[in-house]
């Protein structure tokens, strides 16, 4: 098993030329060094970067309902739109339907709309978490992966797929072990990381990706010893992201520990803002580095536990959402969290609508098709407007 | 609002980086800290600006015990520009300065009028109104430093941190942050390589020696050939300044029988 994505460049680049904090004495004509791509000193305006939020907000919203309904209405049973909405709307009022609906109604009120739901829930968590993060370790490169914590909740997963471990707990077995392991390699990494000084960027970003391979190694030896070939491809298709599993009945804990996360990084906004410029001026703007680093790494880890444990390890979204928000309105942390989660809910309902109606009736890993699909629209985007996340472009 | 820093000590993994350092900074002062590099004049200052707290010894301001104050306390009555990597988020100077508005909001808090009419006049301040729509990552050194401090005087403190503001600067802007400073009226303690630069601006200097206190006073006083011999290992002479009268260093070459390798400027 490959690991998802190539990671060899956690480590926060040590070229940076910012003005004033290189080694080289002397620098600096008048104008100074610019390391942005912005136009240089004195010229003209800066480029029109930054969409206004409220018309992004509102698309977006119309985006992620208008998502939902072809998430439960597209597929490969036939059903007419108008059959679609009525059942849909049956389901959420709790209307009557005849008998010889109830195949069509369960296809779309108990198959497809919780699982559209469920991928909407998982995008937002894992585009928050990853903004989250990216700021606490000020690093372009980190996304929820970057902690260990998904690869860790993947050892419970294989657990549970290949050696069927926790058989009593039925269909929250899965879930169950993917947290727990989650919530081990958390508190692993944790100890690890941490320091007397608390837990430094560095430290953390370099810890968790360590762990992220040793328990990658884990994961991939449990696959390489199933006997069972249908186990190693569930297991597999575990790794590397699916769906196919959602219900009604897993999207509470997701959807309740996503909510809970985006409230708090709502209001932790701006100090994710001052935590972005650095510990030090954020002791000086009355920000505790330290304690707002760990409760974000509580949060992160929390969250990435609740979302791998229904989704498996989905890559990309949280790494990629959150550049893509701020290439969109600006790195302000307000506008940032406002935008992203919305957008890795859409994303992700599309990815895997499109996970399970390219190939129907087989399914397409969800991390393959994150990939597909924002590859080139992160590059487009990428392209077209100046971003200097890391100093260059 | 004036400081008084009373026997501190930093101690970090058994090395004492700091000890029992006293030093006052009266009300509308600017006082200089000068001393080698390593001696311990950023360490002295994170104490100051709460981003490190010290082993032993109060920081009072206002007469107030400072680390008995909330860090959003503090930082009310306390701005700092810290010595430190410029982040890698390309936020715009309206969004930095704005950020000096944090101690004073709740968090969940809309930007109140008020909020913005204190950024734009301390951005007008510094005179870099014009600057506000631009990415902080394409400022010139000189003008993010400006931003920099807007963003600190939009904190409405009564008292100024500055961890060699003047560095990486050309001579102009290093002038130009000097006189921001000074004319913002706030009690300001700074640390400065450039002991002309410091001679011509503080009011008081203190000198700083691998973590102590070896001399204090008017510039005039502190700067003797003498104290330049033993704490940076170079030799001076004292010249008036042809205005002001202030006293301006020339200092010789080295020469081979230099005792150590002590960096200096």
């Amino acid at each position: 098993m490959a690991p998802p994505r190539a990671r060899e460049a956690v480590v926060p680049s040590p070229a940076r030329t910012e003005p004033g904090t290189g080694t080289e004495p002397g620098t600096g004509p008048s104008t100074g060094p610019s390391t942005g791509t912005g136009p240089s000193t004195g010229a003209g305006p800066a480029p029109p970067r930054r969409l206004p939020l409220p018309p992004l907000i509102a698309a977006l919203c119309l985006a992620l309902v208008a998502s939902l309904v072809c998430g439960a209405g597209l597929g490969a049973s036939g059903l007419s739109w108008g059959e679609v909405l009525r059942h849909l709307w049956a389901g959420l009022s709790g209307g009557v339907i005849s008998p010889d609906e109830v195949a069509a109604y369960t296809i779309v009120w108990e198959l497809r709309f919780p699982r559209a739901l469920l991928a909407a829930v998982v995008g937002a968590g894992l585009s928050a978490v990853g903004v989250a993060i990216q700021a606490m370790v000020r690093n372009a490169l980190a996304d929820p992966f970057t902690l260990g914590i998904s690869s860790g909740a993947a050892i419970g997963a294989n657990a549970v797929l290949i050696f069927g471990a926790l058989g009593a707990l039925g269909v929250w077995a899965l879930s169950a072990a993917a947290f727990a392991s989650a919530l081990c390699a958390m508190i692993l990494v944790y100890a690890v990381a941490r320091t007397a000084q608390g837990l430094t960027p560095l430290r953390l970003v370099l810890t968790g990706t360590a762990m992220y391979y040793g328990f990658s190694a884990i994961s991939t030896l449990m696959v390489f010893m199933a006997e069972r070939g249908e186990a190693a491809r569930s297991a597999m298709m575990w790794l590397l992201g699916s769906l196919a599993g959602a219900t009604w009945a897993s999207v509470p804990i997701a959807a309740g520990a996503v909510l809970a996360a985006l409230g708090y990084l709502a209001v932790s906004a701006r100090r994710l803002n001052a935590l972005a410029m650095g510990d030090e001026t954020a002791a000086a703007l009355g920000v505790d580095a330290g304690r707002l680093r760990k409760e974000l790494f509580l949060l992160a880890a929390a969250v990435t536990g609740a979302v791998v444990a229904v989704s498996g390890a989905i890559g990309f979204v949280g790494l990629m959402v959150p550049h893509a928000a701020r290439m969109l309105v600006g790195a302000d942390h307000r506008r940032v969290m406002a935008v992203a989660p919305l957008a890795g809910a859409v994303l992700l309902i599309w990815v895997d609508i499109a996970s399970r109606t390219i190939l129907a009736p087989t399914e397409l890993p969800v991390g393959v098709l994150t990939a597909v699909i924002g590859v080139p629209c992160f590059l487009l985007l990428m392209r077209r407007r100046g971003y200097s996340f890391g100093g260059g472009a | 609002m004036r400081v008084d820093i009373d026997d501190l000590t930093v101690e970090i993994a058994g090395a004492r980086l700091v000890e029992e350092v006293s030093l006052q900074v009266g009300s509308g002062q600017l006082v200089g800290l000068v001393g080698p590099n390593g001696s311990g004049k950023s360490t002295l200052l994170r104490c100051v600006y709460r981003a490190l707290k010290p082993s032993a010894g109060v920081v009072r301001i206002g007469g107030d015990d400072l680390h008995a104050l909330t860090v959003r306390e503090g930082a009310r009555r306390l701005a700092a520009l810290p010595q430190e990597a410029a982040t890698e988020f390309d936020f715009t100077v309206a969004e930095v300065v704005a950020m000096g508005r944090l101690p004073h909001q709740r968090s969940a808090a809309r930007t109140t009028d008020e909020d913005r009419q204190v950024c734009e006049r301390a951005l007008a301040r510094v005179g870099a109104s014009h600057l506000a729509d631009r990415g902080i990552l394409t400022l010139s050194g000189g003008e993010k430093q400006r931003v920099l401090i807007a963003r600190a005087l939009a904190q409405r403190p009564q008292v100024l941190v500055l961890d060699e503001p003047t560095n990486h600067l050309d001579i102009a802007q290093q002038l130009e942050v000097l006189s921001l400073v000074r004319d913002s009226g706030l009690t300001a303690l700074t640390s400065l390589h450039d002991l002309n630069l410091a001679a011509v601006h503080c009011d008081l200097l203190y000198v700083i020696q691998h973590g102590r206190i070896v001399g204090s006073g008017a510039p005039h006083d502190v700067l003797t050939a003498e104290l330049l011999a033993d704490v940076f290992g170079v030799r001076a002479h004292r010249v008036p300044h042809p205005e002001s009268g202030a006293v301006q260093l020339l200092f010789d070459r080295l020469t081979a029988a230099r005792p150590s390798s002590k960096e200096s400027r």
